[in-house]
């Protein structure tokens, strides 16, 4: 490899700050916020928030069934709750709150799922929350965002507070670089095309969503036009972009740091494959198969396919199955 | 990955230390488990510090109970693990795992260099303890609130197999404020579990603060009692006190056990400090705290 000046490192973020962040502004102007926490204020990044607002914090300890079923009352008071905790425990923990309390019940409760996919390393598959995806899609009636980078975060936050309905918001901690311009607008149950191309489609979410950008600029390199899309919203489902990226390009490589039973790809594959036969491409699916070995984030990405480079194998593979 | 193999020639060092132990006096017998625990605080900071993570004040508050529970009192055979009338050790609040590992290690169940493998790519030692690779963990813990009621099934379960085993859990202070501990402790009274020993380890911490000031648990002693428990309260840093509180059950009922502890015990800047929940030790501190423990 050659040096050249693009090789320098790029900044990267965690999106956690800028979450944090437009929060405490928002509370400024809206007395109708409030957080719940389960113990750790620090660790759903809400020290900030406390320090200025201390009656609005609502840490119901180590509890997380307690804390959405305290979200939902909280919601049904006029109040915009952000109950933020470690994605696996606030969905894994909490679903049935969620299912009856949040998405049933439709009591505008903003579940802030903080540090997701494998942003937990080495903690293991208990804190790893790569089945969220699913669990959530399964939940009539519960918007997904997973926004993409500090942009798209602050967006997120901006959007809930604005429109308050059942909401999910995967909030990143692994650091990832900005993607979206700065005049991007994150609209709800849009799929965001962020790179344009012609031969194949990669649609990617959250940590994805920069590496599928990589994979396709060595994919230009090697003479493939690849469209890449940012699935900020995985519900409501932007069966547009969707099908017209099937219909424009002629394969889909789908990227998500989460379990692919059920995740980004298996939304996209329920709506490819009932699309008219002219229109069904050829279709790869990467994320997540089994629970995770120990290893760092990084390694665990890389463990499981999800790099840029194995984005090029894969969209390679799509290519040649047409 | 696979599960580790038996250090079988530690496991008969452990065998006569058990032995001894069980002889000796009540001082030799406390001076022989402090040593015990002395080895395994000093392995939990090398292991700390080499993965630049873990939960050392957890570790720290619990290591005299793991200590106590595998070198004199639970009923078991580290070179068979998993023999049908073993005594069982679920540690509920698995991200003190780093305590349970060099604990494990040292009775021989696995081969002590292993622990320098801590949370390595591929390491079997994880973050949070998995059974399927360490030997001598009974259930894969780390979300808190799980240990408990998989107890509750193994009391059953074994008073159903007629081994006359008993069942130890160990859940921290903080962890009880999970609903799924008090839906079990319902349960193992329901069920007359007195095979059952549910310990809390009664640091007074959780991660972000005190467990009073969070969400508070006292009187816990009466909110166990009135749970149907044989409540016993103890110096979680002292062995004849946790010998005593671990002594089979003399009312029928489940025994609940709070240990009285401190987060960190053992190095002084680490001691009941909230910030030490999961703090990494610089080198100057990994000196410092080595030197404590000398
Ligand atoms: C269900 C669940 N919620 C949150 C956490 C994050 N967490 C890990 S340790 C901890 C504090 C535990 O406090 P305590 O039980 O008192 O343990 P100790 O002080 O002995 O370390 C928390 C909140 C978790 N592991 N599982």
């Amino acid at each position: 490899m050659t040096l050249t000046a693009d090789a320098a490192p790029r900044a990267v973020y965690d999106n956690r700050t800028a979450f944090a962040d437009e929060l405490v502004q928002l509370a400024r102007e809206d007395s109708r916020i409030v957080a719940v926490c389960n113990d750790s204020v620090g660790s759903s990044n809400l020290t900030a928030f406390r320090d200025e607002f201390p009656d609005r914090l609502i840490n119901v300890g180590i509890a997380e069934q307690n804390m959405v079923g305290v979200g939902a009352g909280l919601a049904s008071s006029g109040l915009i709750p952000f109950v933020c905790a470690a994605a696996p425990f606030l969905t894994g923990r909490s679903l049935e709150q969620v299912k009856a309390d949040v998405a049933y019940s439709q009591h505008p409760v903003i579940l802030c799922g903080m540090s997701p996919g494998m942003a937990y390393g080495e903690l293991g598959p208990t804190h790893h929350s790569v089945e969220d995806l699913s669990w959530l899609r399964a939940l009539p009636g519960l918007d997904i965002v997973v926004p993409v980078d500090r942009l798209q975060t602050r967006q997120a936050v901006r959007n809930a507070v604005a429109h308050p309905r059942p909401t999910f918001i995967r909030v990143g901690r692994h650091k990832t670089p900005d993607v979206v311009a700065d005049d991007s607008v994150l609209e709800r149950g849009r799929i965001q095309q962020v790179r344009a191309g012609s031969d194949v489609t990669i649609i990617a979410t959250g940590t994805l969503v920069s590496r599928a950008l990589d994979a396709a600029a060595t994919l230009e390199g090697q003479g493939v036009s690849t469209r890449v899309l940012n699935a900020a919203y995985l519900a409501p489902l932007d069966v547009a972009a969707i099908s017209a990226a099937a219909r424009e390009t002629r394969a889909i490589v789908t990227a998500e740091e989460a379990n692919v039973a059920g995740g980004l790809g298996a939304a996209v594959a329920s709506i490819v494959g009932q699309l008219e036969a002219g229109a069904r491409v050829p279709l790869r699916i990467l994320g997540l198969h089994e629970f995770a070995p120990t290893g760092s984030t990084d390694f665990l990405l890389d463990y499981f396919g999800l790099t840029d480079a194995h984005l090029v194998v894969a969209a390679r593979e799509a290519l040649a199955n047409v | 990955m696979q599960l580790l193999e038996t250090d079988t020639a530690r496991v008969a060092e452990w065998r006569t230390e058990r032995a001894r132990i069980a002889a000796a006096s009540p001082a030799e017998r406390d001076a022989l488990l402090a040593e015990k625990a002395r080895l395994t605080r000093r392995a939990v900071i090398g292991m700390i510090s080499h993965a630049g993570q873990g939960h050392i004040g957890g570790d720290f508050s619990v290591t005299d109970i793991l200590t106590t529970l595998v070198g004199a009192v639970m009923t078991i055979d580290p070179a068979d693990p998993t023999r049908r009338d073993r005594d069982r050790l679920i540690l509920s609040k698995g991200h003190s795992a780093g305590a349970l590992y060099a604990t494990l290690a040292h009775a021989g169940y696995f081969d002590e260099a292993e622990l320098g493998t801590f949370m390595d790519p591929l390491s079997a030692l994880n973050g949070h303890p998995n059974r399927n690779k360490v030997p001598g963990v009974e259930t894969n813990t780390g979300p808190l609130g799980h240990g408990l009621p998989v107890a509750v099934g193994q009391a059953v379960g074994v008073r159903l197999t007629g081994t006359g085993a008993r069942v130890f859990v160990i859940m921290g202070d903080g962890e009880m404020q999970e609903g799924s501990n008090w839906e079990a402790l319902m349960a193992a009274s329901q069920f007359g579990l007195d095979n059952l020993v549910a310990i809390v380890d009664r640091n007074r911490l959780q991660q972000g603060a005190r467990t009073e000031d969070t969400n508070a648990l006292d009187p816990l002693d009466d909110r166990l009692a009135s749970f149907g428990c044989e409540v016993r309260i103890a110096d979680g840093h002292d062995f004849g006190s946790l010998i005593h509180a671990f002594r089979p059950s003399t009312t029928g009922k489940p025994v609940a056990v709070i240990a009285n502890t401190t987060k960190g015990k053992g190095v002084s800047f680490i001691e009941d400090r909230v910030e030490w929940h999961h703090k990494v030790p610089s080198a100057e501190q990994v000196a410092l705290a080595l030197q404590e423990l000398s």
